[in-house]
């Protein structure tokens, strides 16, 4: 079926669909990850956005029952410049098309990728219609799309009750802001047991399950809608050490009186640089991010930056300089993407043994 | 941490002649590294034996040395510059070998000098099979269950642990050498022997065949502070079992999952940590298709052909973030040359799929063993970027300029069989892929094809997506051709010259169409991000697509066509003078724009020209280049054969061509037209016929007499040409030649056995320039790409010389040349000279000429091309006057690569590569360019010699040259008798016995001149074969035999021969 893509700007793209022809409104945001389609489909970061692969064949190897970052896709819709309809691995269940079909996720196929890229980089993350061709009405389309938002992102994908993963000789809080599989996984393998809290819970549920840490997690939307769940950050500091990933990053700047901002096109991919400044060491990281905090808004007497993009210099990770804790923007549990930064949960493990020494308690 | 300033002054090692396995690829990393080091302040000194190379051009490096890559030579360069630091890892597996004997010879500690980038530990880690496996073992990588041997023997006792197929790789040798994979005990022992022999030290492993497996390599980057990046990863579309220089190979993977491209990209950055490499490497693993088992096959601790593909597929450049790294310069301090303001520390995002295609020798060599296995036999590679598999797959086909009818290669298949079919891919050839399309098209499914091939079923339903859109497009016809099908066609990738053969139309119909949908590519940028940021690099790729990313300019613009990739006959030395055109065009302030499509060149680096299109070398594909850029002019004279052939068609679609008219390149093509021009001129050329029969051809060798000199009318590079003696070989020739080519006659000469010259001249109209005349050391009826050629010429007289001026002159100003030409002239036994052809182009001697003589004669042509006059250069018309140093050009073979391709030296041109020596003396020069080119004559000992009948006369000279030089003399039955005729003492050897003795090393070198050639049957080439396979010097010409007899005694030298730098020679006439 022929489908048509339309920007806030006006700009009209036509393609065929794969997957649903249901008519989805979305943001539209580019991934230059060139593997890992079936991670992002599933990552909960992508709600409310439509996402555009720029690597232009897509679905390759399927989609298996194993690479899911969380139990469903969580993408409004998926545009690919070609997708594979023969799919070949070995842990192959099923097509991209029959997965999107699924869960009645449209994909549009057949469009120049790259032209919508540059438009996105040039213009910023833009509001866009995926539609079909017979019912597209421009004025009407455009009317319905500049209404849209990304609301209450946090609360629609959040766990509705508290889980336990594994089992281990530490406990892990994860405050579940939309958390990607991997990050339980990665925790897990450390051998450390992790209890999935929804979004909302605060200190005294926390401190029920008496955990070792807690970690808080990646999320879709704008951070600072997220009022609750910043009050209750800031209970937690200083009771447990915390190590917090993308949108957990964010809030804990918000919750110290930091700020955010959205970025023009935001950072979707596999392959961006950060420089660890205290091991004087660049990384290649894998990132999935619109808002980011702004740097001069970091409070430099209770915090410094530890980590920087060296693209564009965003700040990529902050810790507190008298309390166990330590924040990055970027996603260190991969999945997809580059494992260089697996340290990361490692030294959340020396933190919270720290902790348990009393090592913060001199700081304080 | 900041460039290091402790090191100022860095000794770069070039790789040496092109030969298989070790190719252009190197003069890329190799130029690009010294124009990074010279960018920090760095001076920098360079070796390298091989003449057609940029890298060797004097404003590569502070000062160059065309000298042996030869331990001693290189002493003599250090101790001469006293480098601070030596860079072995730009000069290939020749690079590291040559920083390995440094070390071991003491020079380096007794002169405190460093070797940069990779340390030589690494190095030993990497390429010393049994260091290699410990260390991978103790870091938990897996590789095959192996074992190091050093004898038959052992090796022999490695097959009751591990079952067939057996794979066999030798150590230090390049592409793979001597290897192979052994499928039962023969074939095992056989490969074995061979491989033992090759290796320079004697060791080879024997593994475990992982063939049928996915083939996956990660070009992995790392600095001096650890940071650690992968450029790109690339997919074999041949599973393993065939060399990666002979697979097709997609870049980036294509069926890996983001959990194995991540299982292998973080084992890569393991591995490079663990060897402790400090620049690039490239590792290679094979991956179970039915699971996440993997092993290591290999790390090659340096740039390769394979990082000159990576850069050349991501725009991110290996050798010069390489070179960085060696000087103490971090990747988070370089910037990314491609988008101006990133850092090199990061990882390239593609938004296309590349795919490289080899270029094998096969169609000049049609005798040799076609099968491809894990011993490369490509000369070169093509690479083809597109927004499908299909497209990029598709255009690179077509850049493979193999003149195939139809771009799948559904003809070369069309009396086969089904069964025939399946049989033939049961085991790899050069030619598998076209017939996959014929089975596709003859409806056997992918997965039969897949239980037969083992090449991933993704790639192979991408193979049946293509021919069945070329059915859907024939079962349409013209009639039902409509947009919808048309731009899918494009988008598949398929010409319009292939759409009019399916559609059964004249190519105008399909370009009426196009013009009427209309229908044109739109061009992509290769930025390295896909996207992501603003790019500045004018890197660009056609494809059927909305959004068009060029930038237009208003200046003024030239385009030259490249040479596509290296092949016998068109090799490197026309990259050379491409890139030299492009130079002198921004010079003259026009934009450059050159299209070519060989990823291995300096070429097709992006900072070379203005702007660069990576398309096919087609008529359609530059053609639509031209209508994009509106150049004012194209340039067709320096891309070899490819680019003159374009002249024609481009001038028919009101193009104009740049330089010498395509009048006069059709004089100098056309047999008709050349013979009326060379009567009105009264210069002589020998006598010959056109005949379009056997019969017909018999009476002409008659009237003209045997021996005769026979080709199709249409040749390339001496291709299918032959002397041929009598009626016999007549026949067999004319019954061969008719596969050949239907539609063209064949050309019958006279064939005078007399000495070869050679001229390179510039003309711009008027006046003529010669640069220099070359004699060849071997009788015409030896290809000029094979003759050692000698400048100036040693035996020439002037009268002689004169007159070849004198004709030089007459024909360049008849011909009305603008720029380069070639003329090749032949002397008879009474000094009359003949000639035997013109090249209205550069010829293969122009970097050779251009860099002893100083004369800048690329860039010299392109001004006149541009309207200036010699005059106004500065240059004056006539015979350039001689130096003191004399320059001599050797080819260099590529013959134990190719099994079953004959060894002898005839018209038909079989060098890979070629090397210069230079020196004051013609013997010292002679000699310097037999060791540069590997040949290592004994002194003393044993020499066979077996002379065809029609050379014994002529090889009396040489016998006797031998008799004084105390060699023992070993003859055949035939040059035996003969020699006892003339009182010569020597030993009668049986033919029967005569392959034994060489076995078993009673032979020290061998001199045999052929009888008949292309007969595998025949005694001789049996007896050249296994010379070559045991690495015995084989001497084909008498020629060739008595000119390194003459220069024998300096190969037992204590002090070789002086070495010069290219300024000491070249300084630049005017």
């Amino acid at each position: 079926m022929d489908l048509i893509l339309m920007l806030e700007d006006g700009t009209i793209f036509e393609g065929s669909s794969f997957g649903s022809a249901n008519e989805v409104i979305g943001e539209i945001v580019f991934n230059t990850g060139m593997t890992g389609y079936q991670e992002i489909l599933t990552d909960p970061s992508y709600y409310g956005q439509v996402v555009t692969m720029t690597y232009p064949l897509i679905g390759n190897y399927g989609i298996n029952k194993f690479d899911y970052e969380s139990s469903k896709p969580h993408v409004k819709g998926l545009i690919v410049r070609e997708y594979c309809k023969y799919p070949s691995n070995f842990r192959c269940d099923k097509k991209i098309s029959e997965y999107l079909e699924k869960y009645e996720i449209p994909g549009l196929y057949g469009i120049d990728t790259r032209k919508l890229t540059k438009i996105l980089r040039e213009k910023g993350t833009m509001r866009g219609i995926i539609t079909q061709k017979e019912k597209f009405d421009f004025q009407a389309n455009m009317d319905q799309l500049l209404t849209y938002e990304i609301k209450n992102a946090v609360e629609s994908v959040t766990a509705r009750e508290k889980t336990v993963y594994g089992d281990g000789k530490k406990h892990i809080a994860l405050l579940d802001y939309g958390v990607k599989r991997n990050i339980i996984r990665e925790l897990n393998k450390r051998g450390y047991q992790v209890t999935v809290f929804p979004a909302d819970a605060d200190l005294s549920d926390i401190c029920q399950c008496h955990p070792d840490g807690i970690m808080l997690s990646n999320g879709p939307g704008d951070p600072k809608e997220c009022k609750v769940q910043i009050e209750n950050i800031r209970q937690f500091m200083g009771v447990y050490p915390i190590f917090a990933i993308c949108l957990g990053h964010q809030l804990m700047a918000l919750a110290n009186n930091g700020d955010t901002e959205k970025l023009k096109y935001g950072h979707r991919g596999c392959n961006h640089p950060v420089k660890d400044i205290e091991k004087d060491r660049t990384f290649i990281t894998s990132q999935n991010h619109g808002y980011t905090i702004v740097s001069d808004s970091i409070d430099l007497t209770e915090m410094e930056i530890t980590h920087i993009n060296i693209n564009d210099n965003t700040v990529e990770g902050v810790k507190f300089k008298h309390l166990p804790i330590f924040t990055v923007q970027f996603h260190p549990e991969a999945c997809p993407g580059p494992q260089d930064t697996g340290y990361l949960f490692d030294q959340f493990g020396q933190m919270m043994d720290d902790f348990k020494k009393g090592a913060y308690d001199a700081k304080k | 941490m900041p460039k290091r300033d402790d090191i100022k002054k860095v000794l770069v090692i070039g790789s040496g002649p092109i030969i298989i396995g070790q190719a252009a690829e190197f003069d890329y990393s190799g130029t690009q590294a010294c124009r990074a080091l010279r960018e920090e302040g760095i001076e920098v000194v360079l070796i390298n034996s091989n003449p057609a190379t940029i890298m060797t051009d004097r404003e590569t490096a502070d000062r160059v040395y065309i000298e042996p890559l030869i331990l001693e030579y290189v002493k003599k360069v250090i101790i001469k510059e006293k480098p601070d630091g030596i860079l072995p890892s730009l000069g290939g597996q020749t690079g590291l070998n040559m920083a390995m004997k440094l070390s071991e010879d003491g020079i380096l500690d007794d002169m405190n000098i460093e070797l940069l980038g990779t340390s030589l530990s690494s190095i030993k880690k990497a390429e010393d099979r049994d260091l290699f496996k410990k260390t991978m073992i103790e870091i938990g990588e897996n590789i095959a269950t192996s074992r190091i041997v050093t004898s038959i023997e052992e090796g022999t006792a490695f097959t009751k642990e591990c079952p067939f197929p057996i794979i066999i790789r030798p150590a230090y040798t390049l592409g793979g050498s001597g290897g192979g994979i052994a499928k039962n005990m023969e074939e095992y022992r056989y490969i074995l022997g061979t491989g033992l022999t090759l290796s320079p030290i004697k060791q080879v492993l024997v593994e475990q065949s992982v063939a049928g497996w996915k083939e996956i390599e990660y070009e992995v980057m790392r600095d001096n502070n650890d940071n650690c990046i992968i450029v790109c990863n690339m997919e074999n579309v041949d599973p393993v079992g065939i060399h990666t220089g002979d697979s097709i190979v997609v870049a980036p993977s294509q069926t890996l999952t983001d959990i194995e491209y991540q299982m292998l990209r973080s084992a890569s950055i393991k591995i490079i940590r663990e060897l402790d490499i400090k620049g690039g490497c490239n590792i290679q693993f094979a991956l179970n298709p039915d699971s996440f088992e993997y092993v290591v096959i290999e790390v090659n601790p340096r740039v390769s052909r394979s990082s000159a593909l990576a850069s050349k597929a991501t725009g991110y450049p290996i050798a010069r973030v390489a070179a960085k790294i060696a000087i103490g310069l971090n990747l988070d301090e370089i910037k990314n040359s491609v988008t101006g303001n990133t850092f090199a520390c990061f990882e390239p995002s593609l938004d296309y799929i590349v795919t490289k295609v080899p270029r094998w020798p096969f169609d000049k060599f049609n005798t040799a063993n076609r099968s491809i296995g894990t011993q490369m036999k490509a000369t070169g590679e093509v690479m083809a970027i597109g927004r499908t598999f299909e497209e990029s797959l598709l255009k690179a086909i077509d850049s493979l300029d193999i003149k195939l009818n139809y771009q799948l290669g559904l003809q070369l298949f069309d009396s086969k069989s089904t069964d025939e079919l399946l049989d033939y891919i049961s085991s790899p050839k050069d030619e598998t892929f076209f017939a996959i399309f014929k089975l596709l098209q003859k409806g056997i499914t992918p997965e039969k094809i897949h239980a037969i091939t083992r090449i991933d079923m993704f790639f192979l339903v991408k193979l049946k997506n293509i021919v069945d859109v070329a059915n859907e497009v024939q079962n349409a016809g013209i009639a039902f051709l409509d947009y919808r099908l048309y731009l899918k066609a494009k988008r598949i990738g398929f010409g319009d010259s292939y759409l009019a053969n399916l559609v059964n139309v004249p190519l105008k119909d399909i370009l009426l169409l196009r013009e009427k949908f209309p229908i044109k590519p739109v061009y992509k940028l290769v930025d390295t991000c896909a996207g992501e940021f603003e790019a500045v690099t004018p890197y660009y790729y056609s494809t059927y697509e909305e959004k068009d990313d060029v930038i237009q300019s208003d200046s003024r613009k030239v385009l030259v066509i490249g040479s596509g990739p290296i092949r016998i006959g068109q090799g490197i030395e026309f990259d050379y003078c491409s890139v030299h055109s492009v130079e002198a065009l921004r010079q003259l302030g026009y934009e450059s724009i050159i299209i070519n499509n060989n990823p291995e060149t300096v070429s097709t680096d992006f900072d070379i020209s203005d702007k660069l299109y990576f398309d096919p070398l087609t008529n359609e594909s530059v053609l639509d280049v031209i209508e994009k850029e509106q150049p004012i002019g194209v340039i067709v004279q320096f891309g070899g054969q490819t680019s003159i052939n374009m002249a024609g068609p481009l001038q028919s679609h009101g193009i104009n061509i740049l330089g010498t008219s395509v009048e006069s390149i059709d004089a100098t093509e056309n047999r008709e037209f050349f013979l009326t021009l060379l009567n009105k001129l009264q210069i002589p050329i020998p006598e010959g016929k056109t005949a379009f029969s056997y019969e017909q051809a018999k009476t002409i060798a008659e009237e003209i007499g045997y021996p005769v000199l026979v080709r199709p009318s249409y040749v390339l590079g001496g291709h299918a040409m032959e002397i041929i003696y009598n009626h016999k070989t007549l026949e067999e020739y004319m019954k061969m030649a008719t596969d050949i080519s239907d539609e063209h006659p064949i050309l019958i000469d006279r064939y005078i056995r007399g000495k070869e010259i050679e001229v390179d001249g510039i003309c711009d109209g008027k006046e003529v320039m010669i640069p220099g005349i070359m004699e060849h050391i071997e009788k015409a009826g030896v290809h000029s790409g094979d003759s050692i050629a000698v400048y100036p010429p040693h035996t020439l007289n002037k009268k002689t010389q004169d007159t070849i001026v004198r004709y030089t002159e007459m024909l360049a100003k008849e011909l009305k040349v603008i720029g380069l030409f070639n003329i090749q002239f032949v002397m008879d036994k009474d000094e009359k000279i003949y000639v035997i052809e013109v090249n209205p182009r550069a010829s293969r001697t122009i970097p050779v000429m251009s860099k002893i003589t100083g004369i800048p004669m690329v860039n010299v042509a392109t001004k006149l091309i541009m309207g200036a006059t010699l005059n106004e250069l500065g240059y004056k018309s006539g015979l350039y006057q001689t130096g003191e140093f004399t320059a001599v050009k050797a080819p260099v073979f590529s013959f134990a690569k190719l099994g079953t391709l004959d060894t002898f030296l005839g018209p038909e041109m079989k060098s890979t590569g070629e090397v210069m020596g230079v020196a004051k003396t013609y013997k010292e020069a002679l000699y310097k360019a037999f060791v540069a080119s590997g040949l290592t004559m004994p002194v003393n000992g044993n020499v066979l010699i077996s002379i065809a009948d029609q050379d014994k006369e002529d090889s009396l000279e040489t016998i006797n040259i031998l008799c004084d030089k105390g060699y023992n003399i070993f003859a055949t039955p035939g040059t035996y008798a003969f020699l006892q005729t003339r009182d010569i003492s020597c030993i009668q050897v049986g033919k029967n016995n005569v392959i034994e003795s060489l076995k078993n090393g009673e032979i020290d070198f061998v001199i045999n001149t052929p009888t008949q050639g292309k007969n595998e049957k025949t005694f001789g080439f049996s007896l050249r074969r296994t010379s070559i396979e045991y690495n015995i010097p084989c001497i084909t010409s008498t020629d060739t035999a008595k000119a390194a007899l003459s220069v024998v005694s300096y190969f037992i030298l204590d002090d070789q021969p002086n070495i010069y730098s290219l300024d000491e020679y070249s300084k630049e006439v005017n």
